[in-house]
Order: C-alpha cells, then sequence, then structure tokens
C-alpha cells in the first residue's frame, strides 16, 4: 500500500509539510516495499487557482490509499473523499514520524476539510 | 504570531493611511513585519520608503500569443478565423496585414485558440504579471508589490505577498503581521483575508460607506473570520458614524472608535509620513489639534 | 458616444463624477455601474421601474452515461476546474472561467454548459428635471464569488442591447468603473470612446492616477483629468498633468456641503447645483470632439 505525505524537503527526515495544495513536495511511500518517492509540487506553487484540486489529483494519480498533510481545504477534500482516500492530519514533526504514527495508528482521519477554502 | 488584515471594502476610506500609523505604534511596541496586500495600485510604499532588497518576477498563468509566420488569415488569401471565433472573450483581432493577433490584456489564458488553431501557429507562454519586493524601512521589513497594468488579479500575487511576509516574520522571530488588503470583495481580498487572525474593517459615515461595510462584513463571515471597524472621517456625519456604531452593538461587531476628519493626514503623507510622526513632530500643532493620532493609539490598543 | 470614469485610486470620486454627468448630460443617457464588488451609483439615484435578473456564467456539466473518464477535460483546464478521478470526473464551477474548453476537447462530447448565477443585474430609470429620464443599469457580484469581469461584461452587453432595439437616436454611456488598474478596470473600460480619469492631489492620487494614465495609453483610449478636492493636497497633480500635456477638464475643490450631501446619498449637483451647468457643459464638449 502506498501512502502520500506532504513534505518541506524530498527525504524522510524533513518535517512534514502541513499545508497540502501548496506544499513544496510530496513522498510517496511505499509500506509494502519500505521505499519512496520524492515528487516536486512547484507547478501547483504556480497554480494561479485551485492549487488544493491539482495536488489532489496527483495523490489520486499516484495510486495513494491514503494522504498525511496538516490541512486541508474544502475542494482538495472533496476531490480525496470522491477517490475514496482518507486524509489524516499531522500537527508536525518529520515524514518519518509522521509514517510509524500512521502505522501505528495514532492519527486521526478527519470527514470533513478542516479550514476554509482560499480562493487562491 | 498574529496577523492582522486591514480592509475597508470602499475604496478612499483611509485605510493605507490607518495601516502606517498602526505600523507606527507596533514599530515602537516589538518587532514587526508589514505586507502591502493592496497590490493592484498599491500606495502604502509611499510613507514607508522601502529600501529594496530582493526583487522578484512574479508569473501566473500563461497567454496566447499567435505566430504570425504560421498564422493562415494574413494576405489577400486569408481566410480562417477558428481562434477569434471559439475566444470567448473577445482577445483576438484580425487584420489582413499581419493576421490575427491576440489583445494580452483581454486574454483569459485560457488555451483555446492555442488548442484548437489548425496549423498549431498560438505560442502559450508564461505570463509576466508584475513584481514583488522584500525591502527595509524604518519601521521594519515589508513585503510589497506592483502588479502590471491589466493583469489578472486572481488574488495570488496577494497569496504570495502574505506567503513571504509570513516567512520573513518567522525568520526575524516577530510576533505581529500587518497587512494592507485591498478594496472590494472578490478574489485579492478574500486572499488577504483568509487565515488571519484578526481584520478591521476602515468605513467612513456615509451611505455609500456603510452599504459597502456591510457586504465586505458578510464576506468575512463567509469565511469566518474575526473582524472589528472603526470609522474615519467620522465627523463628516456624526449621524450616520453613530449609526454605524450602533449596527456594529447590534451584531455584536467590536468597535475600535471613530477617528474625525483631519487636513493632519494629508499633510502627513504628502511629508511621506504617518499621520503619528507627523503629529509627533509637530508637537501642539497649528490648530492644537493631537485628537487624531490619540484615537488611532486607542484603536490600536482595543485591537492588541 | 461611451465615456468611462475611472481612477486607480479609490475613493477618489468616481461615483461622484459618473452620477454628475449622468443627471447633467442632455439627450439619452446610460450610466452603468460597473464597480460590481460594491456599486454605490444607485443610492444617489431616484430609481423607478425597477428589474433584477441573474447573471450567469455557462460552467461544464458531465454527462455521466457518455463519460469514459479519460481525463482530457480535466488536463486542458488550465484553472483547475476540473478533476479527473479514476472513473469519474468533477467539476468545481467556482473555479471555471468559463471558456468552453473542455466541451470542445471532449471526445465523447460528454460535456455541455449551464448557467450558473454568479451575480445580479438591476435596471431602472431615473426621471431627471428637464431632460429625458436616465436608463440606470448596475452589475452585483454575489458575496463569497470571486470573478467581477463576466458581471461586467453582462452588464455592457445588455446596455448596448437595449440601445439598439431602442432607438437610434445618439446615446450618452456613462461607465462608473471599478478602482484600480488590473482586469476588472480594465474590462470596464475597454470600448470607451474617452475616459474621465477622477484624482486628488495628494501623494496617493498621483501614484495611482499615473499608473491609470499608463493602462489607458496603453489601451489606446483618449482621456482627461478631473481632479477632486483639488485644495485638498498640493499642485503635484497639477504639475503632472502639465509636463505630460494631460487635459485637466474640471477642479472641484472640497466642500464640506458636497461630503455632508454624499454621507447623505445626495448627488453633488444637488447638494452644489451650481456644478450642474459645468457637468452639462463637460458632456457637450466631451460629445462635440468626439463626432
Amino acid at each position: 500500500m502506498k501512502i502520500a505525505i506532504s513534505s518541506s524537503g524530498s527525504t524522510l527526515e524533513d518535517t512534514i509539510d502541513l499545508r497540502f495544495g501548496r506544499a513544496a513536495m510530496f513522498i510517496i511511500y511505499d509500506l509494502d516495499h519500505e521505499n519512496f518517492t520524492s515528487v516536486d509540487n512547484e507547478q501547483n506553487l504556480n497554480a494561479a487557482q485551485g492549487a488544493g484540486i491539482q495536488a489532489a489529483q496527483h495523490v489520486v494519480n499516484s495510486g495513494c490509499q491514503a494522504l498525511i498533510t496538516g490541512h486541508t481545504g474544502p475542494k482538495a477534500f472533496k476531490v480525496l473523499e470522491a477517490a475514496k482516500i482518507p486524509v489524516y492530519l499531522a500537527s508536525g514533526g518529520s515524514v518519518r514520524e509522521a509514517i510509524a504514527a500512521f502505522r501505528n495508528g495514532s492519527l486521526k482521519a478527519i470527514s470533513e476539510a478542516d479550514v476554509e477554502g482560499h480562493w487562491v | 504570531m498574529k496577523e492582522i488584515v486591514i480592509i475597508s471594502g470602499k475604496g478612499g476610506t483611509g485605510k493605507t493611511s490607518l495601516t502606517a500609523a498602526f505600523a507606527t505604534l507596533a514599530a515602537k511596541r516589538g518587532k514587526a513585519v508589514f505586507a502591502d496586500c493592496d497590490v493592484d495600485a498599491a500606495d502604502l510604499h509611499l510613507v514607508f520608503a522601502p529600501e529594496i532588497r530582493e526583487r522578484h518576477e512574479f508569473i501566473s498563468g500563461h497567454v496566447a500569443r499567435v505566430d504570425p509566420k504560421k498564422c493562415l488569415s494574413s494576405g489577400e488569401d486569408g481566410s480562417c478565423s477558428k481562434c477569434i471565433e471559439l475566444c470567448r472573450f473577445g482577445a483576438i483581432k484580425h487584420s489582413y496585414k499581419t493576421g490575427c493577433e491576440v489583445d494580452e490584456g483581454s486574454c483569459e489564458g485560457c488555451g483555446v485558440c492555442v488548442k484548437f488553431c489548425p496549423t498549431s501557429g498560438i505560442d502559450f507562454i508564461d505570463r509576466r504579471c508584475g513584481e514583488w519586493y522584500v525591502s527595509d524601512t524604518r519601521f521594519g521589513t515589508l513585503v510589497h508589490a506592483a502588479l502590471d497594468t491589466r493583469a489578472e488579479n486572481s488574488g495570488k500575487l496577494v497569496t504570495t505577498v502574505r506567503k513571504e511576509a509570513k516567512r520573513v516574520a518567522e525568520g526575524q522571530g516577530a510576533d505581529l503581521i500587518i497587512v494592507d488588503g485591498s478594496p472590494g470583495t472578490g478574489c485579492p481580498v478574500i486572499a488577504s483575508i483568509t487565515g488571519a487572525d484578526a481584520v478591521v474593517i476602515v468605513t467612513e459615515p456615509t451611505m455609500s460607506g456603510q452599504h459597502d461595510l456591510e457586504r465586505v462584513a458578510s464576506l468575512a463571515r463567509h469565511f469566518a473570520i474575526p473582524f472589528s471597524v472603526i470609522v474615519n472621517k467620522a465627523d463628516i456625519n456624526q449621524t450616520m458614524a453613530d449609526a454605524t456604531e450602533s449596527w456594529c452593538a447590534r451584531n455584536g461587531v467590536p468597535f475600535l472608535g471613530m477617528i474625525p476628519y483631519d487636513r493632519a493626514v494629508t499633510k502627513a503623507q504628502i511629508e511621506g509620513k504617518s499621520v503619528i510622526e507627523h503629529q509627533i513632530k509637530c508637537g501642539v500643532d497649528k490648530t492644537g489639534n493631537r485628537d487624531v493620532s490619540q484615537l488611532i493609539a486607542k484603536a490600536w490598543d482595543l485591537l492588541c | 458616444m461611451r465615456i468611462a470614469v475611472a481612477s486607480g485610486k479609490g475613493g477618489t470620486g468616481k461615483t461622484t463624477i459618473a452620477v454628475s454627468l449622468a443627471l447633467s448630460a442632455p439627450g439619452n443617457v446610460q450610466l452603468l455601474d460597473c464597480d460590481v464588488e460594491e456599486p454605490n451609483a444607485g443610492i444617489f439615484l431616484a430609481q423607478r421601474d425597477t428589474s433584477e435578473s441573474p447573471i450567469t456564467v455557462p460552467v461544464p456539466v458531465i454527462d455521466e452515461t457518455k463519460c469514459v473518464a479519460c481525463g482530457e477535460c480535466a488536463s486542458f483546464c488550465e484553472f483547475n476546474a476540473i478533476v479527473h478521478i479514476g472513473t469519474t470526473v468533477m467539476v468545481f464551477p467556482e473555479l471555471c472561467h468559463s471558456c468552453g474548453g473542455c466541451a470542445l476537447v471532449c471526445p465523447s462530447k460528454a460535456i455541455h454548459e449551464e448557467p450558473s448565477a454568479i451575480g445580479m443585474l438591476t435596471t431602472s430609470e431615473v426621471p431627471r428635471y428637464g431632460l429625458p429620464p436616465l436608463d440606470f443599469y448596475q452589475g452585483l457580484l454575489t458575496i463569497g464569488k470571486a470573478m467581477s469581469p463576466p458581471v461586467i461584461r453582462a452588464v455592457k452587453d445588455r446596455a448596448i442591447k437595449d440601445h439598439a432595439v431602442k432607438d437610434s437616436a445618439d446615446c450618452f454611456t456613462i461607465i462608473d468603473a471599478p478602482p484600480g488598474t488590473s482586469c476588472p478596470m480594465g474590462t470596464a473600460v475597454t470600448g470607451a470612446d474617452y475616459v474621465i480619469l477622477v484624482t486628488e492631489p495628494t501623494p496617493f492620487g498621483l501614484h495611482d492616477l499615473d499608473l491609470a494614465v499608463k493602462t489607458v495609453r496603453k489601451m489606446g483610449i483618449p482621456f482627461g483629468v478631473i481632479i477632486n478636492r483639488s485644495d485638498s493636497g498640493d499642485d503635484r497633480v497639477v504639475d503632472y498633468c502639465a509636463r505630460e500635456s494631460i487635459r485637466i477638464l474640471m477642479q472641484i475643490p472640497e466642500d464640506r456641503r458636497v461630503a455632508r450631501g454624499y454621507s447623505e446619498g445626495k448627488p453633488l449637483v444637488m447638494s452644489a447645483p451650481e456644478y450642474r451647468k459645468k457637468f452639462t457643459a463637460l458632456a457637450e464638449l466631451l460629445v462635440g470632439e468626439h463626432q
């Protein structure tokens, strides 16, 4: 199973990026094979609008079955919900720590967007 | 770290002058960072006198540009007008001499003409919309921007300015960010206020002012952001100013006070100073009136 | 003839000037309030025969039975208004710019467009003393909606249509534009024969006037300047206009009568009736030059 984590950098030691749509990068972690790839989110940082939607689309396309991030807005959440991808919230720490927390079930999944939309 | 955004709804209520006054008070109290998010005709820098340290180009979206060598509609045999038929924004004009030409100011950047031009003769290029800067000022660091004329004001530049201001504030250990927001109720204002800790609406005691205050207040409610109100130029119509105060009371909106109309505000602006700086310089000035500064200071105390 | 009243800086007196001109100009006059985020002209006008209609923009609707979930629409959309998720496609109408591209690129013709309301158009008639009534049009952007240009275009299109239907007599159309120099102002001003730029004699006023001048020059439209509250600052705007060879059409000194009247929703030409003939003369001057 693969999960996506919004990250400030491309390694597991980097801190998790609490933003979703305008996160610096995404780490796609394969829990079965214990390996990962990092995906630059630069194009989203340049999106005039709908960055959250675009990021959600990428998560869907990547084949991930869960997302760990700090916050999602309503539009991104709608996309993830339609794709049946649960969103787990982390409040900080490294990507490695977030994965561990996910594994031992201590992260909370949200049932609706936790922040207001931005328009940008 | 607290982020305070000052907006108005109606233009010309004194938002920028008040932001400069708050900046003067904030700079005395501790470390603060400032952002001018009124990117369409920005004025805060005229008081802040920034020394630009960083300059960045702002690229957003795309714009279509016809390659005249590939355009089929130039010359006497020119007949194709596919792009013009498809463009919903009236952005493409035609002349037999040069063929089709895109008016970049009207181009929405949708890409339809680019996709359907039969010779693939239209390029889709990055659109430069303006610039943003990080500058040093006597009050603290200022992040500001200038939008190119007729550029799209989606709010993305506003968001960029706010994001940078936050980054600078974190780096400096500042505990306050003061943002000069945009007038109106569209994208740029929305981008100015979402996620802010507090919003101050500057209004004036006129029917237009009240009308616009109510609209922008409902916008702030729509996005669940707490806001307070200050009435500027209050003595132009004290009755209406009082009515605004009552409106605030009835609607549970914190009221920060009333500021009278005072030529000192314009005099200060002409000197390139905030009204507080100007009145300190003048001491007991010719009109013997220091009310404006005291009232602004009172409002600031209520806000903080 | 179409005249746009614009500024650069907010609060200089655009609406005051536009309304004054609309109440004083001879002949058939239309006033369009295109400051759709905060339209205020209506506050100063005694309107009758008011009617409202929603302003809509076309947004895509996906026919699930025809959609093959190829994702072409999503990858085409520049505004992230369409998302492709596995076997479904999701539309976010609030981000749509109504370009029609998605419907065009869909290989299975599964997309058609339906109107989505983003604002309100109000039309009314305003009686004028000794003159034919004024036709007033106002656009209002719904709170929470982000894009003004489609609302502005709807106001202008309706006024043009009405004029074409009504009579062939010349019509004097005044557009009260939004402040600033970005896309909403550009959308309101485009197609005008002349622009009146309203400013104030202060540093902010001059700075923003210069931006507006650059914008209007780039659009290739002739323009002139009205300095409002002309004695409240210094000479910088007058000097600038001289340096730039810009015609100053009128200077209006600060006047508590006018400010007070304004605060109560009274037009300038009622608070200070001596201005009425000045605005009539201005209208006649601009029309005369245009012909």
